[in-house]
Parts: structure tokens; sequence; C-alpha cells
């Protein structure tokens, strides 16, 4: 079968390859580019562990062939914080409040609360739960990964904490 | 690699993929958002010869309201019923229904049409068109033609749609006036599949009395009460006449046993969803039928 040449950007960063059609975004992210931070869980959609953001919008990247990420604007785990030395403010609280265990889901969660909080900077407990009830963790409880997502976003609207 | 080998085609055109159906045919997978069709191939249950991805196809993502009907372009995503302001106002059944589909990740990319055309039995927009009265437009290279969705789904996962055909289309035609609606679902967790769904349009006119009842339910395909429709025409709401209308819309229903539910359970978490469907969407005409008396 022929490849394809895929372009796109990935946090921030031109990335181009050679693909088959039928391998997936997640494979390609973690073998050809070696951005292993995108998990891979189940792969057929239930886990949300290779939830990464296309073009804002937090995706299933193992329900999606690279082929059709040709254009696209990815941000990844690896984009997340704004450099090597500093913590994004979702990971701090995740860090802080022990909103992980064996961090296998995380990526996938902090992606989808960094979506989460630009369409709704001021979350309610609810709000948080439906979001982040398309990604599992198997080791929380999930307690204290709403607790990090929720005291991300008071930190972030009260000025002065 | 987890799917099969397969050759890839992304048209730009609704004529450029019709060509490209034509050419396939029952070799052929039609790519919408993928999140039912990869997960089949990431196991190899379906191996097509080729794909023809709609994504990058014009003209196919819409909502648009046309001589007061709903136009939905198949490729939409579920996610734009949610986010809709003319759905959430005329047509809010469809959002009601959306935001029980899987997850938000799953619904950024999940299509319209595909979920249609894909005839799930515990899926929630083939119920929902059915109680909506929705016309599908399917078109092929040679023609286009227009079908009820009652008559698309025809057995499981099974629709009308000929080999060489695509969904291109879903009309759905202006609410009745003052219509309530009401979306019912049993799942184990919240986004999980449906053990159960019920949808209900009802409209009750000035004198409190019902002049419009729709009620579909979940089953191998959307199952519309049409015989317990009729009966409400005329009668006054009541907690008696839903739980009565509820028993009878499911006492023969047909339901399937799996691991996830039996057969009776199936048939009992119906009948409770029915009564609830129906008594929502009444009392939701009876608040908009006060809001403009005043």
């Amino acid at each position: 079968m022929s490849s394809r040449q895929v372009r796109l950007t990935i946090n921030g960063r031109e990335y181009s390859g050679d693909v088959e059609p039928r391998k997936l975004l997640t494979d390609f992210l973690r073998d050809d580019l070696g951005l292993t931070g995108t998990h891979v869980g189940c792969e057929h959609g239930v886990c949300g562990a290779c939830t990464i953001l296309l073009n804002g919008e937090p995706v299933r990247s193992c329900l999606l062939f690279a082929v059709q990420s040709n254009g696209a604007t990815i941000k990844t785990i690896e984009g997340l914080a704004p450099n090597a030395d500093e913590l994004h403010p979702l990971q701090g609280k995740f860090w802080e409040l022990h909103g992980l265990q064996c961090g296998f889901c995380t990526p996938g969660i902090l992606l989808t609360a960094e979506a989460l909080l630009k369409e709704i900077p001021n979350p309610s407990e609810e709000q948080v739960r439906e979001w982040i009830s398309g990604n599992l963790c198997r080791c929380t409880g999930y307690q204290n990964i709403v607790t990090a997502i929720l005291a991300t976003a008071k930190a972030k609207n009260s000025p002065q904490s | 690699m987890k799917p099969a080998n397969f050759e890839y085609h992304n048209p730009t055109t609704v004529a450029e993929a019709l060509d490209l159906m034509a050419r396939f045919g029952d070799q052929a997978r039609p790519l919408a958002g993928g999140q039912s069709l990869v997960p089949l191939m990431n196991f190899r249950l379906v191996r097509p010869a080729h794909v023809i991805d709609l994504n990058g196809v014009n003209g196919l993502n819409y909502l648009t309201v046309v001589d007061s009907a709903l136009h939905i372009g198949a490729t939409t995503r579920q996610r734009q019923l949610e986010k809709s302001v003319i759905v959430a106002q005329d047509w809010p059944l469809l959002r009601d229904a959306a935001a029980f589909i899987g997850h938000i990740q799953i619904r950024n990319r999940g299509t319209v049409g595909g979920s249609l055309a894909h005839a799930f039995p515990s899926a929630e927009l083939p119920i929902v068109m059915v109680t909506l009265g929705a016309s599908m437009i399917l078109r092929k290279q040679t023609g286009q033609r227009t079908i009820a969705a009652e008559e698309f789904f025809v057995s499981f996962m099974t629709t009308a749609l000929e080999p060489k055909e695509l969904l291109t289309e879903i009309q759905i035609p202006a609410p009745p006036v003052h219509c309530g609606w009401s979306y019912q679902e049993v799942s184990r967790r919240h986004g999980d599949f449906a053990l159960a769904g019920a949808a209900s349009v009802v409209a009750v006119d000035t004198n409190g009395r019902i002049t419009h009842g729709r009620l579909t339910l979940t089953g191998t395909t959307p199952i519309r009460a049409r015989s317990v429709e009729e009966s409400l025409l005329g009668e006054k709401p009541s907690e008696a006449l839903f739980q009565t209308a509820a028993q009878r819309a499911t006492q023969t229903l047909e339901q399937d046993s799996d691991i996830h539910a039996s057969a009776a359970y199936r048939r009992s978490a119906c009948t409770v969803l029915a009564r609830r469907a129906l008594a929502q969407a009444a009392q939701r005409s009876a608040i908009s039928m006060k809001g403009t008396a005043r």
C-alpha cells in the first residue's frame, strides 16, 4: 500500500512524515515522532489515555488515522508546560493535590481539563465530572483529580493566590 | 499496525465521494467521525479495502433552517448539536439526546450521519430521528432519494443504504406548536451504551388536551409506539394515562438479551422510561402553553 506524506504542527513545531494510511495517529506520535507522552490504553476509544487536542478540541488519537491529521494543529502533553523547568498550572495543582497515582491516565486528563477550562473558565464540580467522564482512571477514584481541576480554575480566577 | 491494509481516499466534493462509492461499492467504507468504524477496524472486525474519508468533503457539515425545517449535513459533529442555538430553540430533543452520546471527546469527532448510518441498536440519534419524523437524503452517482427515518432502519446495524449510496443530509420538520420533549436513557454509567432508551414529543392545546404524541423506544431498530401515540390524542395528560400508555407500548416489546442486560430487564426499563418520557414531554408542553397565555 502506498504511503502518504503528512505535515502537521504539534506543540508549535512543524513535523512531517510518511505513513501508511492504516497507521493510527497515536502510533505516529509515539513511534515515528517519539512523543511518547500520549498513552495507549484500550486502542478502541474507551479509556481516553490517548486524548490529544486536535485544533483545540479533545479527541481520541487512537480513533484517527495519522493521514487524517495532515494540516492539523495538535497539542500533546509534551506541549502543555510553558518550558522544561516550569509546570503548567494544571500540572502544578495535580502535583500539589495528589491528582494522580500511577500517572497513566494523567496526560489525557490534563489535556481534557485544559480544553474544559478554556471553554468554561469557572466550571462546577458537575461540569468537571462530565468532561473527564471520558477519561478512565483506575487508581484515584477521581476525587483529587476533580479537586485539582477546580483548584486550578479558582487560582486562575482569583488574581492574588 | 492494528487495522488491516486499505487504500485511503480523501475526496473534497460530494460528487467526487459519490464517484468513489460508485467505483468501489461494497469494497469501500465511508469514514465520517470514525468513532464506531475505527474501533471495528482496530479489532479487524471490519476490513474495508478502500476507506473514503468524508472529513475533507466541502458542504457536508452544516446546520441550517430551510422553510422552518432543520437540515443537518451528514458530517456535522454531534457536539455541534449540543452547542447550536437553533437546535436548542426548536429541536431541544436533539440537544438533550446528543449529551448522552459517549463523552465530549467522542462527540467532538462523532458525526450525526455516521451514527445514523451505523445504526447501532442502543444509539441515541436513531430513536430521536424517528420521534422527530426526520427524512434521510441518500445520494449516489446516478441520483438521489428521500426516505423516512422509520424506513431507514431495517434491522440490526442495517439501514436502507445501498452499497454505492451515501447519507448526505437529514431533514427534520418544524416542531408542532408548543410541544414538549423528553429523552430518557438507562446505562450503567453516563456515557456507556444505553441498556434502554425512550424519546418523546407531546403537544397539548389550550384546553390541555393532547394534539400530538410521539414515542420511540430502543430495540434492534427504533420501535415507534404508533398505536399508543394514537390513543393519547384528545386525552388530558395524567400519571394514569401515561402509565397505561407505557405499559401498552412495552408489554410485547421485542428486546435482545446480552451480557449487559436481559430482554426482560430491557422491557421493564423501557416501560419506566416511556412513562417518564411521556410525562415530561407533556409537562414541558403545558409550561410552554402557559408561557404564551401570560
